[in-house]
């Protein structure tokens, strides 16, 4: 079996800039949390059915950490599309790309994060799953191969709904799936011979002049700094006295 | 003429409470817009006609679709319909509601239709003939505005990003048929219920909250009981939910859900920017922690020091007492 994931390097949780041109930094990156998880599942599968994972990724140089501690956590070898055309990539543009580079590959799955938390979209993997003509399975607590296809339970507001569809597919995946491993010194070790392979836009038959920023279908006006909270109020003393003065203070607010 | 679509969700038979602020969010854009762009609400399903009706009190006359998607995922069938109505009358504006079958659909919509799309949103406004789109990031540290290259595109808003307001006069239903393009096959075979439902935690208008501080599953009750008391919704941060106490479906945070309550209260919660990413946005935050310098402090109204299994427990008992008028 091989299983691809999707994996974002994102600029480290609470550590996020956003240059004059509306860029977000291209080091101190990070692998996405929610990709993590898929990548866990992906290799837990693999573990105990045979196969291989590998990881896809575009994004700039500074992604070469998170896919090497992807790699030491288990990957047998990434794919970074890598090309300084695409900076300033909009959502569209990102899914032309990544969809011309899963074409390249051949797999049994392709597992994708929830969202990243640097954009907080999460509409990439459904798009994804319908440019490659792939069956979508989305939401997933649990992955369960089966004979010639996947099976998968998908989180709903009650409960979940088992969902099954042959293979290939897209089966984007939650945190439910289970803690991501640390890597282990000697996954650390191995993963430094791992092959990374680099496709630039050419590689993928795009034309660099027709991506990036100033061929972008969205466009940044601006950015500031949102309305602080005036500072709180801090109560403390008798605990009879504090909530019937947090009583007062939601009743003063309408909030109950 | 092109125009302004809300495309909405039901839930058993009634639109969803974000539905209706989308519907009500089209309305405002096709007013600021003036004449060039006509607001329609979007109802696709079945038992769309039904709750168009409701839809339609919040103004934009309403499309509804019926469907034969038994046998697969609500996504799957809506994405398909909502595709082949775009192509037919192609809408400038596409504004879906950010929760997971509207983000499904949303993608899918993108990848068939080839629109743009802006994601995230938890503001919109109108100038210079297109959606002006705020969007909250990085933490809560940063908002950024954000528009379409050209005119059209789609736009994936969070819950709460307007206030639902019935128009005063109210708009048509129209049933319509279309030819759904065709996904790939998913076949949903079962449905498993585990628990009720409750109050889910994007509509909810009060959140109140429990973190590590809160103990054990048994603590949690306590959380549990003062939302009960404020009619409100449980959330938990995902250290709780990594401990089983309660289901990822009340995470609230970077890897959970994002909400917009008008009140939320964090018990025991430290504030870790990963929490607080997921609830930064709500409009009175009341902390109540023993540790007064906790981080939660940096983004609370109000901060209650004191011992949670204390206060919570007084906290549910005057509340109570307030609303049966015994206080």
């Amino acid at each position: 079996m091989h299983i691809v994931v999707l994996l974002k390097a994102v600029p480290i949780v609470g550590n996020e800039r956003l240059d004059d041109g509306y860029r977000t930094q291209r080091t101190q990156l990070e692998a996405n949390g929610n990709d993590e998880y898929v990548l866990e599942k992906a290799l837990k599968l693999t573990e105990s059915a045979g196969g291989e994972v590998s990881l896809l990724t575009m994004g700039p140089a500074g992604a070469a950490d998170a896919l090497r501690k992807a790699l030491a956590m288990g990957a047998t070898r990434a794919y970074h599309v890598l090309d300084d055309a695409l900076a300033g990539a909009c959502l569209r543009q990102t899914i032309d790309v990544l969809t011309a580079a899963a074409k390249k590959l051949e797999f049994d799955l392709l597992f994708c994060g929830a969202d990243t938390s640097d954009g907080q979209g999460g509409v990439v993997a459904s798009a994804l799953a319908v440019r490659l003509g792939l069956p979508y399975l989305s939401y997933a607590s649990e992955i369960e191969p089966t004979d010639g296809g996947v099976r998968v339970h998908r989180l709903s507001p009650t409960g979940y709904d088992v969902l099954e569809a042959s293979t290939p597919a897209l089966v984007m995946g939650t945190q439910v799936l289970g803690e991501p491993r640390y890597p282990s010194l000697r996954g650390i070790m191995q993963a430094r011979s791992k092959e990374v392979i680099t496709w630039s836009l050419a590689d993928l038959g795009i034309d660099p002049a027709t991506v990036g920023g100033a061929n972008a279908t969205t466009r940044v006006l601006g950015k500031e700094a949102p309305p602080q909270r005036s500072g709180a109020t801090v109560l403390k003393g008798a605990p009879e006295e504090v909530v019937a003065q947090t009583v007062d203070f939601l009743a003063q607010r309408r909030l109950i | 003429m092109a125009g302004i679509w809300a495309v909405g969700e039901v839930a058993d038979g009634q639109p969803t409470r974000l539905t209706l602020e989308l519907a009500t969010l089209a309305r405002q854009l096709s007013e600021a817009a003036g004449t060039s762009a006509e607001a329609r609400s979007v109802v696709i399903g079945g038992g769309a006609a039904t709750a168009g009706a409701e839809v339609a009190r919040y103004g934009p006359d309403v499309l509804a679709v019926g469907t034969a998607g038994e046998g697969r995922p609500a996504a799957a069938t809506l994405a398909g319909h909502l595709a082949a109505l775009v192509r037919e009358r192609s809408p400038d504006i596409v504004l879906l509601g950010a929760t997971p079958d509207g983000k499904d659909v949303a993608g899918a919509l993108m990848a068939l239709s080839d629109l743009p799309i802006l994601v995230n949103t938890a503001g919109v406004s109108w100038s210079d003939g297109r959606p002006t789109v705020e969007m909250s990031t990085f933490g809560g540290r940063l908002v950024t505005s954000s528009t379409f290259s050209g005119t059209r595109g789609i736009v994936l808003v969070r819950p709460a990003t307007v206030t639902a307001e019935a128009a005063a006069t109210p708009g048509s239903v129209e049933t319509v048929e279309v030819a759904a393009q065709e996904l790939p096959e998913v076949r949903l075979t079962e449905r498993v219920e585990e628990t009720g439902a409750g109050v889910s935690i994007e509509e909810a208008r009060t959140i109140v909250g429990g973190g590590r501080g809160v103990g054990s599953p048994h603590g949690f009750r306590l959380i549990e009981e003062l939302a009960e008391a404020l009619g409100g919704a449980v959330g938990a941060t995902r250290a709780v939910v990594d401990a089983g106490w309660i289901g990822y479906g009340q995470q609230i945070g970077q890897t959970g859900k994002v909400v917009k309550p008008s009140l939320y209260i964090a018990c025991g919660i430290s504030g870790a920017i990963q929490h607080k990413v997921g609830v930064q946005t709500a409009g009175t935050i009341v902390a109540i922690n023993k540790d007064p310098d906790a981080p939660i402090a940096e983004f609370a109204d109000l901060v209650v020091i004191g011992d949670l299994f204390e206060l919570v427990p007084k906290l549910t008992e005057a509340v109570r007492a307030r609303k049966t008028g015994t206080a």
